[in-house]
């Protein structure tokens, strides 16, 4: 029916399958994220370590380009060798990166909605709570899996191609590493940011909340434990605690006591308290008491 | 996009006969406070106004139906679809205007009603052309470009309207649509209402303090005082009824009152007569009586008929009388 028609009429039409109905927060979501021209550009430099990556990575197999620049190979190879230390090292300024986009984009996700009582809305139609924390979680997901995962496992293949199938062997791990640990990352990043937006409900103090639960926990983790001594105290900050969890994954040897159960107890603990701190506000509307 | 359902069809559900919402002892608790209590009720209309003071449990009934909140006890169904265990299949085929400011920051009107319609699962091309054909039919054609945000209180209103309508919905819950509203958009809001009531594509609960709201465009009421069922009433028969319902002011030719003499009249033709205040008669007319008939009757006996008033027994009054009488004392 034309626009010019204004009658009010039933839809008889096809509808979608309920199961892929929650993608539509996330294609609307990433489209409203994607039209800020500063995030875009913070959005493109998250690209450029993995780009130095895989510049590393073609030098080092490419002997006239050495030659060109006059760096000898052995030494290039002594000083930057590309081993699971190097994924590790990647994987964490990626990380640090991926907190940063999750400050940009995570309060306005939810914030918005819960501040507009857009929830309401949301809910009010075939689309259920859990619809809605998974798409918004989808778009933090994707994003995060670009920088992340999905680079260094481009990285990894790369270089197991150039290098041969006896590194490939060698070095398996860290491919399943920079999944799993990536995924830790995302989860863990994502339920936080979504959580404490969910919890503000107000963009700019969302961000200065995540900015400040962030570093003041790192700063309170290596506080507590140069004044305890003792591991535990160390659970308070998330660096720390995916930082020993990726040691782990990794196979490299930690720099803290914190035992590696323990650093992901203390992830899966914290995203389950997030995903209850999330649903208790993801609701078409508070019950006053 | 891959098709899986299809909306149900037109007609079978919109029947004003069928019952729209059945409330079987449905008592909702919130915060550890009773809300509704034991509410019962089949309602059946075109359109049903809910009435009620504030804090009388109106809002918190369409939540509950859109399953918003869980029923501490009994269950309600709508289109014979239990809320306990079909909210979603309820929900896809219902509309809903929320009473408090609701929208989604950042997006055009167009944009905001066609991301609602998709999510009710419309495919992205039909929901992009019902988003523009339903804000032209709430007249916010002209600005369906614009962000919500900018919107004034009343185009919020409409677009609240416009999303509740984009995926074509059997029901419709409009809660407090007339809420802020300048006189002209209230008329226009409420001319809305009747539309697509008296389209029969979609059948409305409107939910309103405002009285006049209701009288202009309900066909049933339900009053709901403190979380109890006042009054369930039809208007349409309590409007046929009160036809028949006159009060009179009968005097003779020197100017004394003559109530009594002509109730003795009025009775012999069938009417039923009580006293009313200021020497005034109050008189049900039998089938086959009309009011000229009185007129016949009173110069016959030489007396003059001074004052005649149909008696309108107007929401008002019904809404008045279940305010002041218990809950569920219904009509």
């Amino acid at each position: 029916m034309a626009v010019y028609e204004r009658g009010y009429r039933r839809y008889a039409g096809q509808l979608t399958t309920r199961g892929r109905r929650f993608l539509v927060v996330p294609r609307y979501a990433l489209a409203e994220v994607m039209r800020g021209r500063a995030f875009l550009m913070f959005y493109l430099l998250c690209f450029l370590p993995p780009f130095a990556g895989l510049l590393m990575i073609y030098l080092r197999h490419n002997l006239a380009a050495l030659k060109l620049l006059g760096i000898p190979l052995d030494r290039l190879r002594d000083a930057l060798p590309i081993d699971a230390a190097f994924f590790e090292r990647s994987l964490v300024l990626q990380g640090f990166l991926a907190f940063l986009l999750v400050v940009a984009v995570a309060p306005a996700l939810v914030a918005p909605d819960l501040r507009n009582n857009g929830l309401a809305l949301y809910l009010s139609r075939p689309f259920s709570r859990a619809e809605y924390i998974l798409g918004k979680l989808a778009v933090l997901a994707l994003l995060l899996s670009t920088i992340t995962w999905i680079p260094g496992i481009l990285l990894f293949l790369l270089q197991g191609y150039l290098e041969g199938a006896g590194w490939f062997g060698e070095q398996a791990r860290v491919l399943g590493a920079l999944f799993a640990g990536s995924w830790a990352l995302i989860l863990s990043l994502s339920l936080l940011g979504l959580a404490v937006s969910a919890w503000v409900k107000w963009k700019p103090v969302a961000r200065i909340a995540l900015l400040v639960l962030f570093f003041v926990m790192n700063g309170l983790g290596r506080v507590l434990e140069m004044a305890l001594g003792t591991w535990w105290s160390e659970l308070v900050s998330l660096r720390l605690v995916i930082d020993r969890v990726w040691m782990s994954l990794f196979g490299m040897a930690p720099q803290t006591d914190m035992p590696a159960g323990a650093a992901w107890t203390a992830l899966v603990a914290g995203s389950l308290v997030c995903l209850g701190l999330l649903a208790r506000r993801v609701r078409a509307y508070e019950v006053v008491r | 996009m891959q098709s899986a359902e299809r909306a149900p069809a037109g007609a079978t559900g919109t029947a004003a006969s069928s019952p729209l919402v059945e409330l079987d002892g449905l008592t909702v608790e919130l915060g550890g406070r009773t809300v509704l209590r034991d509410l019962r009720a089949s309602l059946a209309g075109r359109c049903i106004g809910l009435l009620g003071p504030n804090g009388a449990g109106k809002t918190t009934l369409l939540h509950t139906l859109l399953g918003f909140f869980p029923p501490a006890a009994g269950t309600a169904r709508v289109f014979g679809r239990d809320i306990r265990t079909e909210a979603a299949a309820i929900r896809a085929q219902m509309g809903y205007m929320p009473e408090i400011d609701s929208f989604i920051a950042g997006m055009s009107g167009v944009r905001f009603v066609r991301l609602m319609a998709e999510l009710s699962g419309l495919p992205p091309a039909a929901a992009l052309e019902r988003a523009h054909e339903a804000l032209f039919y709430v007249g916010l054609g002209e600005a369906r470009y614009r962000p919500v945000d900018s919107y004034s209180l009343g185009m919020k209103q409409l677009a609240k309207l416009a999303q509740a309508l984009a995926h074509g919905p059997r029901l419709l819950f409009l809660d407090e649509p007339t809420n802020g509203l300048d006189p002209p958009a209230r008329r226009r809001m409420l001319e809305l209402v009747r539309t697509i009531r008296d389209g029969g594509e979609a059948r409305l609960i409107l939910s309103s303090h405002l009285l006049r709201d209701v009288e202009e465009c309900c066909d049933e009421v339900l009053v709901l005082k403190a979380g109890r069922v006042a009054v369930y009433a039809n208007l349409e028969e309590e409007r046929r009824a009160n036809r028949r319902l006159l009060e009179v002011e009968v005097r003779a030719a020197d100017g004394a009152p003559a109530a009594p003499a002509f109730a003795g009249m009025a009775a012999a033709l069938g009417c039923e007569c009580a006293p009313g205040a200021r020497q005034r008669l109050k008189l049900v007319l039998p089938d086959g009586i009309e009011a000229r008939d009185m007129f016949r009757l009173a110069a016959g006996a030489g007396l003059q008929i001074r004052r005649l008033d149909y008696k309108r027994d107007s929401l008002e009054d019904i809404f008045l009388k279940a305010m002041e009488g218990d809950a569920d004392g219904g009509v």
